[in-house]
């Protein structure tokens, strides 16, 4: 316990006492009067704390004897994090006053999830891991149920714990294994004792839970039948926040899990992922086909886009952490952007979530519907928008690592998931003249739309450098 | 002379029948509830069997982890239940429906 390895924790604490003092300010004065002003704070402070982690960190340090790691890979994922959950909070703040959701908890408990996602990027034992993971998913479940006197919100939280409890199970049950045959949970430790060729049934059993518990977190198929009734049920800016953070952090969790502690085993689960990889894909741009509701268009979206970003990893090589690790960059910045479209899609002054309520949307506001045309296009990895190079560098990936079919059947799904997206292109462009939705709008979202979509633009000509500093992050984790 | 295979044993077996609760139950929630205290209950046994068999004091630390996050994880979703109730009148599970697809 020195005071290097407080350093290296220094903005996961910052953030707890910020959260803790923020509870003791919003029950001790105005309760949910201060609603909208702690999330302004909060905001703003994590985004502080994101410029802090991704220009005050140096170097590689392993602190609590390895136990949590602060790297350039998790920098990279914690700002990447902060700043999206910090986006989500602006972007929710005029939404939930008007309907009456905006309680002073909502920002703590973001804050509080994000410090869980923050933990477990940096996991560098089992049980950094498991806290990080728990305090992730325990804020998360509270936030599913936010809306607590409807129906479809409290199911949706229920649904969320019961598998999100189950997968935390079978995950845990993966680690007591793996402790039990590697007689460490430390992932230095780990690394060291599974390498080679004669790991025991014991270890590949253990391996495999562990990968079935963050395939529940990523939402990889088979284990995705809850995000589109979490995506659905929740109140729609929580949504914008599950699709975003923390599939970041459980995709870097991944990654970490993967190449940290099982590094030395590529070959036992460059398979598994890749069928996982496969089954996401196809599934996601197949069910989606025929959703009504553009909330679980976007669960079944978010399921094909967490199939590429693991076909990066099942890749097994620096460079397919980098790709999954742009992919991840670009996946958020294009969902932030859709979620600040579907937030403001209103109908005298209720919230429609149904996609054909988008009909000739074109006419009545050109420029919303051409920036949501570039983001949907983007989605569906149309060139030369730069949701097309995330796609790139995946594919680019896995066939360099000799994984060419994986290549292929990505192609082929995100032909299939390119119909989706363009059906809303077409029905704002194309389709027939219905009630149309309230003009106008909250100028933060629409802000925030023309920004993504501007970024989804202009980042083609170099994706914001974002290549170079994931490249630097994914050589300190894969070597 | 019982051996570290015993309790692995055990273990395992609790964590099927956690398992088979979460996915054959069709009657009440609570029940759910009991199923994921039995899959953390059969983690822990499998820690603590390890942590002696090695000598290693990690495991039975983890152990209390597991623990107090499964309190903490029970009260949670003991709370999401009793909103759930005020608003279905109901826990059976079959009728936590309202979305399907």
């Amino acid at each position: 316990m020195t005071s290097a390895d407080f350093i290296a924790v220094l903005p996961e604490v910052v953030i707890a006492i910020y959260a803790m003092g923020a509870l003791l300010f919003g029950v001790y004065t105005g309760k949910d009067r201060t609603a909208p002003m702690l999330t302004w704070v909060t905001s703003a402070f994590l985004v502080l704390i994101a410029v802090w982690i991704g220009i005050g960190g140096q170097g590689s340090n392993a602190a609590f004897g390895g136990m949590f790691i602060d790297d350039a890979f998790s920098r990279f994922a914690k700002v990447m994090i902060l700043v999206s959950a910090a986006a989500i909070l602006v972007m929710s703040e005029d939404y939930m006053a008007r309907r009456n959701l905006l309680r002073f908890e909502y920002p703590i408990l973001i804050a509080l999830a994000a410090i869980g996602m923050m933990v477990m990027v940096s996991a560098g034992d089992l049980m950094t891991l498991y806290m990080g993971l728990e305090l992730q998913s325990l804020s998360l479940y509270v936030v599913a149920s936010l809306r607590r006197d409807s129906v479809k919100s409290t199911e949706a939280g229920l649904k969320y714990f019961v598998l999100g409890a189950l997968s935390s199970g079978l995950l845990l049950y993966g680690a007591s294994l793996t402790y039990g045959y590697t007689g460490t949970t430390l992932f230095s430790g780990i690394i060291s004792a599974a390498s080679g060729d004669d790991v025991s049934l014991g270890l590949l059993i253990g391996l495999v839970f562990l990968i079935t518990g963050l395939a529940f977190k990523v939402s990889a198929v088979p284990f995705h039948m809850w995000t589109p009734d979490v995506y659905e049920g929740s109140p729609t800016p929580v949504t914008a926040f599950f699709a975003t953070a923390p599939k970041v952090a459980a995709m870097a969790l991944f990654a970490r899990v993967m190449h940290d502690a099982f590094g030395g085993v590529v070959a036992d689960w460059q398979q598994v992922l890749a069928l996982l990889s496969v089954a996401s894909m196809f599934l996601g741009a197949i069910a989606a086909i025929g959703q009504r509701d553009i909330k679980r268009l976007m669960a079944y979206s978010s399921i094909a886009h967490m199939g590429f970003a693991i076909m990066g990893l099942a890749a097994g090589t620096a460079f397919g952490v980098q790709a999954m690790l742009v992919y991840m960059a670009i996946y958020v910045t294009m969902n932030v952007g859709t979620f600040a479209f579907i937030l403001s899609m209103e109908r005298d002054g209720q919230n429609v979530t149904d996609i054909a309520s988008l009909n000739m949307y074109s006419r009545q506001s050109p420029a919303k519907a051409l920036a949501m045309l570039v983001l949907l296009f983007s989605l569906a990895g149309v060139p030369p928008l730069v949701g097309f190079f995330g796609k790139y560098y995946v594919l680019l990936a896995a066939v360099e690592a000799g994984l060419a079919w994986l290549a292929v059947a990505g192609v082929i799904a995100s032909v299939i998931g390119a119909f989706y997206y363009l059906r809303i292109v077409y029905l704002m462009y194309f389709g027939e003249e219905r009630d149309a939705l309230d003009p106008g709008g909250n100028p933060v979202l629409a802000g925030f739309l023309m920004a993504s979509a501007a970024a989804m633009v202009l980042g083609v000509i170099n994706l914001f450098g974002v290549e170079a500093i994931a490249a630097a992050a994914a050589a300190t984790l894969v070597n | 002379m019982v051996g570290l295979e015993h309790y692995l044993t055990v273990a395992a077996v609790l964590f099927v029948i956690g398992i088979f609760g979460l996915f054959l139950n069709r009657k009440n929630v609570i029940i759910l509830l009991m199923s994921i205290e039995l899959i953390l209950l059969a983690v822990n046994i499998n820690l603590v069997a390890f942590s002696s068999f090695l000598g290693d004091l990690v495991g039975q630390v983890f152990t209390l982890f597991v623990l107090t996050v499964a309190a903490a994880e029970a009260a949670i979703g003991l709370a999401i239940l009793v909103c759930f109730f005020r608003n279905r009148g109901t826990i059976d599970v079959e009728d936590v429906n309202v979305m399907k697809g």
